[in-house]
């Protein structure tokens, strides 16, 4: 049963083409494009008015696109009605069937599809079995937990086989904890299944633990779409590399092969002219014996605990303020020797501004 | 909170209200239903229960009787078969107009009832509107005589009237359906008219049961319509407790018939209320 996400080139399961939505005059969605393979866990990672929902619904079929095509396997369903689409929804407020007990809210699916009784008995098992809510089968969606619902919601999607999954913030009602639990289930789910999954979500954590791939979406525009890991360590706008972790943007000049921000300098393979730069607080380190990092001094403004680290606010002796990850410790101050390597300030594009 | 005597105070004239205009009057009207009247026309204070054998035993009550409920059932079908798709359009498909569709629905209810009435009367008369029109039209030569005076007229009127209150509590229930459960239905790939067989009619039953029970128990006690559009044929049984109390000077007896259809009409209710409670799923 177990496949593993085969990311393959020839014909993607999901082909989204320069697609755009307006609502009445304000644009929602502009141009995107994007591919999702067989078996892959793609997130589309954004704050609440980027679009991401939108995007969702018209995938499912709940709201059309203003221009643009949607292909499945090469065929266009962007023109057939949600309920002809091979494509299955989790939803945000889980929208179980209050008059249907938890095995007929899951039996939905296939007793529209007239599947024998038998088969639909024993797939409903099955499905609720996977979700571990076997017990809770005959009881009505009113009596069970936010969190059992949210397994229930995901049962009776699966149960259906859809090619494509889509989940519209599915966890984001339940607290921390459960969330957690809940993100770990589900990629074990994902992964067992095999199903594409499109995932929507505004927590970045979230949609760095759960996906293949995440597609960064601001104010209607795809921001850029990678593997986190990616993303994370090559961000390629100011946003995604704000959004995504903590960074330190470095606004400064290039020339001859060097940039130089305040009184930091270090070599940069970029035409001359004006540049901004990522550097992540870990990749700044503790003054060691020199090698070929950039050496310079600051002293610590403030401390913020994060548990197994702590962030630390540091002025350098410019005006530049800087922020660090070290250790765990109770009362970092004073002067501090601090090194980068070069090769971790990663050179980002400016976000557009918009209105 | 409030001291005892605070509460009693404010609880004592709503209570003492409903004493004195309404369980009084019922507790007399249950009295004189088991009195009857002498030769010499005087109320004889003894008691028996003859005025309710008389209901089921005199053939122009218990057919009026069931003519009633004949012609409230019929009402409540017609009221539900333009209450519910009206409601489902107003509250699914209405769009941008469903404040003003509301209102137009909602409006009719502020014009008197009499008015309402005796437009019917304008329109289905011998010389009324209709007639005159097909007659003009070369449809029919002589007037549509069975359009006035009959049991159709007054189904026709109490459908018209009763419409409203049909739809609103249907109107309340669709209303109150989540919209993310229509989706869901869809996208689990039932088309829209099995969306509205499993999905939308079933959670919109506690309203149609309400909505049926507002019909049915306002057309059958309704005495106006028929007075004004029935004719003899069209007579119900409101029209006869009237004349019991009036006319016929038989106040035991019109307690009687009074008493068996509050009797009739209480169970109704409690009936409906147990069935929507059963349905609700909110």
């Amino acid at each position: 049963m177990a496949t593993s996400p085969t990311h393959n080139t020839e014909q993607p399961l999901l082909d989204v083409r320069r697609l755009a939505k307006t609502f009445g005059k304000t644009p929602v969605l502009r141009d995107i494009s994007l591919q999702i393979a067989e078996g892959e866990f793609l997130t589309i990672l954004g704050e609440s008015g980027s679009g991401k929902t939108t995007l969702l619904r018209i995938i499912a079929g709940f709201e059309s696109a203003t221009s643009g095509e949607l292909l499945m396997s090469g065929q266009r369903i962007d023109t057939i009605p949600p309920f002809r689409r091979p494509v299955n929804t989790v939803f945000q407020q889980y929208a179980l069937f209050p008059h249907l007990t938890v095995a007929q809210n899951v039996g939905y699916g296939l007793r529209i599809a007239r599947r024998p009784a038998e088969e639909v008995f024993s797939r409903v098992e099955q499905a609720l079995a996977m979700v571990k809510m076997t017990t809770l089968a005959a009881s009505k969606p009113s009596k069970i937990s936010g969190g059992q619902q949210q397994r229930i919601a995901l049962a009776r999607a699966l149960v259906n086989r859809p090619k494509l999954l889509l989940l519209d913030e599915p966890l984001s009602a339940l607290d921390a904890n459960l969330r957690r639990q809940m993100q770990i289930e589900l990629k074990a789910l994902q992964r067992e299944v095999g199903i594409a999954f499109v995932f929507v979500t505004h927590d970045q954590e979230e949609a760095m633990v759960l996906s293949d791939r995440i597609a960064l979406l601001r104010m209607g525009e795809l921001e850029q779409i990678d593997s986190p890991r990616e993303i994370y360590n090559r961000p390629a706008t100011t946003y995604a590399a704000q959004f995504i972790g903590h960074t330190n943007l470095l606004r400064g000049e290039v020339r001859n092969g060097i940039a130089r921000c305040q009184s930091l300098s270090w070599p940069a393979a970029l035409a001359d002219g004006p540049a901004v730069f990522s550097l992540r607080p870990e990749a700044i380190r503790f003054g060691s014996p020199p090698r070929d990092a950039i050496h310079f001094r600051g002293r610590v403004l403030q401390q913020a605990f994060h548990g197994a680290t702590e962030l630390l606010r540091i002025r350098c002796n410019d005006s530049l303020e800087l922020t660090v990850r070290a250790p765990s410790r109770d009362d970092w101050q004073g002067e501090l020797d601090l090194e980068f390597s070069p090769s971790d300030v990663i050179p980002v594009r400016d976000s557009p501004e918009r209105a | 909170m409030f001291s005892r005597a605070y509460r009693a105070a404010i609880t004592l004239p709503p209570l003492l209200w409903v004493g004195a205009f309404l369980l009084l009057p019922y507790a007399l009207l249950f009295c004189f239903s088991f009195w009857s009247v002498s030769p010499e026309q005087y109320i004889v204070h003894s008691w028996t229960l003859d005025n309710y054998r008389e209901l089921f035993r005199v053939d122009v009550y218990w057919q009026t009787l069931l003519r009633s409920m004949s012609i409230a059932a019929r009402v409540t079908i017609f009221s539900l078969l333009l209450g519910y798709p009206l409601a489902y359009y107003v509250s699914f498909r209405a769009g941008k107009r469903k404040d003003l569709l509301y209102q137009l629905v909602i409006i009719p209810l502020w014009v008197s009832y009499l008015v309402r009435a005796y437009a019917w009367k304008t329109i289905l008369g011998s010389d009324g509107v209709l007639n005159t029109s097909l007659q003009y039209l070369h449809v029919t030569r002589h007037p549509l005589e069975f359009l006035l005076y009959s049991p159709f007229a007054v189904v026709l009127t109490l459908t018209h009237i009763y419409t409203p209150f049909a739809f609103l509590p249907i109107y309340a229930a669709l209303e109150h359906i989540p919209r993310n459960l229509i989706e869901a239905s869809q996208d689990l790939g039932a088309s829209p008219a099995q969306t509205f067989l499993r999905v939308i009619l079933p959670l919109s039953l506690p309203g149609v049961v309400a909505g049926a029970t507002f019909a049915f128990v306002l057309s059958l006690g309704d005495f106006l319509a028929p007075l004004l559009l029935g004719g003899p044929s069209g007579i119900m049984i409101s029209n006869i407790v009237v004349s019991l109390f009036g006319a016929a000077y038989n106040w035991p007896l019109g307690a009687a018939i009074s008493f068996f259809m509050l009797s009739f009409v209480v169970a109704l209710l409690f009936l409906s209320e147990k069935l929507e409670k059963r349905w609700s799923f909110q």
